[in-house]
């Protein structure tokens, strides 16, 4: 417990689904950057979390903005602050926007944000899917996963395409730091977020936040989840420092990504050819990472 | 200044407009709006002989509604959603999930 | 000291948020907008201007930092036009919404197809339900008046709304005028810095904009509405005291020309209203009983004050250099639906200029005329589109 500051700045009452990851989540991030922050939420689950008017659930300045604006609307609160002398390193300014507000629609503005070089914290909230309207497909839902938009009849129009790698779209902004973290590995998720939180400039953190709601998994599984997504190395766990890959959490052994699946509903339907087929691309993406992870190490040793 | 006291900034208790701030600001904590206990359908329930008080259950829980006292771990259920996390993280299985109706 | 500097609509507008002191400027650039943005680049750049300036990768985003920028407590400003405006929509009544002080210009443009970078308000009226308050400029000085001006009003604490500050596409913003750009102190004692009582403040953690359920939303509306309504009285309020401290007029919500006793009033928007003035003259040395309201005010809507100007006129020649689609022109209508159930003379409206389409003293004279006879001959049609091909023979005569 000595890694994870005890000041809780989410206040209980929350509206979040029972075993919510995103609730996890913004708990952590708020242990990782503290009461010196000041926060941009646009429409997602956390828009509905801390509850309506007059509620207020965090102990932070909280500023709710329109969907696709996370990344112009941290810049505009981190430019009123410049212009007031407000040092980055005293107040951080965190946008804190679910995978469809990140990765979909506020795609843009996170762009714009991050070459703009501004001294923020992105955060993607990953939750797979829209979940706050009710379980559409984003562009963050994994292959072969079933939401209401990509239902399984007998056409099995389950998501046929893969889940959109937003860390290699950050690092392909030249990002000073960008880093996964899980709901399911506090201690470093809120030692990731610190480091990030001292960095100046742009930072993008993905967090892997299991929606049971969503998902079809019992509540209860939500951490399991997590440790199994890590495990599999469906969700690895490393981040990208000027350009330098760093996997700080390897599995000593992989776990099969089936055992990953099963606790999931909405992967049932998938056939053994299927579940076969992601195991490989799971490989493949993990191999392909070691070896990025290999490559800058070795290019920054020379 | 107590929490009572300290809350409200903005709005008591608005009777209509007019006590209204000008836009949606809101201050009224939501531990003191949102009492989320009453959604529970399962009933964490802490067998404090067999508690370690590691406080695995208090870093897992999304709802921050278990704490580790003197005693051992303690659930908020004024606030606890009955997720059962903290009974499926528990190392030592010293919380058991029950039926809520059992209980009210 | 005060200096006169011959510049442009846009250099205008861009002057008047450095004298303003806007702490933080996000736009993104836009024909015929783009010298505004170039030039606060620019004073930024020297020194001149101490502002952050994001350059932003959409006008949705100009509009997003700003509201955000205001939010924790700068002045904000922004511009843009059309396409840009009309991308910017959603964060025109999120601006509202939150009760935030952001000015913006918009460079009057038309929107497309056809593609047109040409003089037009249907860009600006197509958001007369956003929430902010619209001013129409008739020439380069006013424009920069109207920034400061508009800082002024929507700070107040009981108005707290954001504003748009209109000129039109060229006509002003690429053309050279003297402006008088007022000394720096000057401003300062008329316009105070911008303090909010609340703002993000890591000291004071509230929450903004969160999600209200039915039983409180429409309260909040009502006082947008109440916000609103107290609007004239301050636009006027702060006309006059503007006209004391700088020694020039604007216009307040209604500039009139000429309008005691009319037969017959002509109303105007932007920058038209200067050659309109000329051709009124015109028409009063040759014994027509005519005068000129120029609707500097857009939203709110002065409703008191056309009722006003309306008594004993006969015919209301509306000039509308726009045409909002399904029916005809925007300020005609508005101005119908302000005075009903009162004096109700003839209301004519001229559909005149789109997408630049030039309005030369002859089209003018030939309009007035035509609102002159309406007195003898009665409406004859409730909307007319002037100097379309197929009648600009009559027109151009």
């Amino acid at each position: 417990m000595a890694d994870i500051p005890e000041k809780e700045l989410m206040r209980k009452g929350t509206t979040a689904c029972p075993g919510c990851g995103a609730a996890h989540a913004m708990r952590y991030v708020l242990k990782a950057v503290g009461e010196e922050s000041i926060i941009n939420i646009p429409a997602c689950c956390w828009a509905v979390i801390p509850g309506v008017y007059p509620s207020r659930n965090l102990d932070i300045p909280l500023l709710y903005t329109a969907f696709e604006t996370t990344g112009a609307s941290s810049s505009g609160v981190r430019a009123a602050l410049n212009a007031k002398d407000v040092d980055p390193r005293e107040v951080t300014v965190v946008g804190f926007a679910g995978d469809g507000g990140t990765a979909d629609i506020g795609i843009q503005a996170f762009s714009g944000c991050v070459e703009r070089g501004t001294d923020t914290i992105q955060i993607m909230y990953d939750n797979e899917a829209y979940m706050n309207t009710g379980i559409q497909r984003s562009g963050e839902t994994p292959y072969g996963a079933w939401t209401t938009t990509t239902p399984v009849g007998s056409e099995k129009e389950w998501k046929k395409q893969p889940k959109k790698n937003m860390m290699e779209i950050a690092n392909a902004h030249g990002i000073p730091y960008a880093a996964t973290v899980s709901v399911g590995h506090p201690e470093l998720m809120i030692e990731k977020i610190k480091k990030a939180k001292e960095i100046p400039g742009p930072k993008f953190i993905h967090i892997y936040a299991p929606c049971p709601t969503g998902w079809r998994s019992d509540p209860s599984n939500t951490i399991e989840l997590c440790k199994l997504a890590v495990d599999s190395c469906v969700f690895p766990l490393y981040e990208i420092e000027n350009g330098e890959y760093n996997i700080y959490k390897k599995p000593k052994d992989k776990v099969p990504v089936k055992e990953y699946l099963k606790l999931q509903g909405r992967f049932r339907h998938l056939p053994g050819e299927e579940v076969e087929k992601i195991q490989k691309n799971v490989d493949r993406e993990w191999e392909l990472l070691l070896e990025k992870e290999k490559f800058t190490k070795r290019e920054n040793e020379e | 200044m107590s929490e009572e006291e300290d809350v409200f900034r903005i709005v008591i208790d608005p009777k209509d407009h007019r006590d209204l701030p000008r836009t949606v600001i809101t201050d009224c904590p939501s531990d003191l709006m949102n009492k989320t206990g009453s959604w529970r359908t399962l009933r964490p329930i802490v067998d404090k002989d067999k508690c370690i008080k590691c406080g695995i259950c208090w870093k897992f829980c999304p709802d921050v509604s278990i704490h580790v006292k003197e005693e051992g771990a303690e659930v908020d259920y004024d606030f606890c959603k009955g997720c059962g996390i903290c009974a499926k993280e528990c190392p030592v299985d010293a919380i058991e999930m029950k039926k809520e109706e059992d209980y009210v | 000291m005060s200096e006169m500097k011959i510049v442009s609509g846009n250099y205008a507008a861009a002057y008047g948020s450095k004298l303003s002191r806007a702490e933080v400027v996000a736009a993104y650039p836009i024909t015929p907008q783009t010298e505004v943005v170039e030039k606060i680049a620019q004073l930024v750049a020297e020194g001149e201007m101490d502002a952050e300036f994001i350059k932003v990768e959409s006008e949705h985003s100009a509009m997003a930092a700003s509201i955000a920028a205001s939010n924790a407590g700068a002045r904000a400003f922004t511009a843009t036009s059309a396409h840009g405006l009309a991308l910017m929509h959603e964060l025109l009544m999120w601006a509202s919404g939150a009760r935030l002080p952001v000015v913006m210009t918009n460079i009057n443009r038309a929107m497309g197809p056809p593609w047109s970078v040409w003089a037009d308000h249907h860009d600006t009226l197509a958001q007369k339900g956003t929430g902010q308050l619209q001013f129409f400029c008739e020439n380069n000085q006013e424009v920069l008046d109207s920034v400061i001006m508009a800082y002024k009003i929507c700070e107040d604490e009981e108005i707290m709304l954001p504003a748009m500050i209109v000129e039109d596409a060229f006509i002003l913003s690429h053309t050279k005028e003297p402006v008088e750009i007022y000394d720096q102190e000057l401003v300062d004692d008329f316009l105070p810095s911008y303090d909010p009582d609340y703002k993000l403040d890591v000291d004071q953690p509230l929450g903004f904009g969160s999600l209200g359920m039915p039983d409180w939303y429409m309260d909040f509306r009502y006082k947008i509405f109440e916000a609103m309504e107290k609007v004239p009285e301050k636009v006027e309020e702060v006309n006059q005291e503007f006209k004391e401290v700088f020694g020039r007029d604007p216009g307040g919500l209604i500039e009139e020309y000429k309008t005691d006793g009319v037969d017959v009033l002509i109303v105007t928007m932007g920058s038209i209203s200067s050659t309109s003035k000329d051709v009124i003259d015109e028409l009063r040395e040759e014994g027509h009983n005519i005068g000129l309201a120029r609707l500097r005010t857009f939203r709110p809507f002065p409703v008191e004050k056309f009722r006003e100007l309306i008594k004993g006129v006969n015919v209301v020649g509306v000039l509308d250099r726009n045409y909002t689609f399904g029916h005809g022109g925007d300020a005609a209508r508005e101005i119908k639906d302000a005075i009903y159930g009162h004096h109700e003379p003839i209301v004519k409206d001229y559909i005149v200029g789109l997408g630049g389409r030039d309005l030369t003293p002859k089209i003018l004279k030939n309009i007035m005329e035509d609102a002159i006879a309406l007195q003898d001959k009665g409406l004859d049609k409730e909307i007319e589109w002037v100097d379309l091909k197929v009648n600009q023979k009559r027109w151009r005569r």
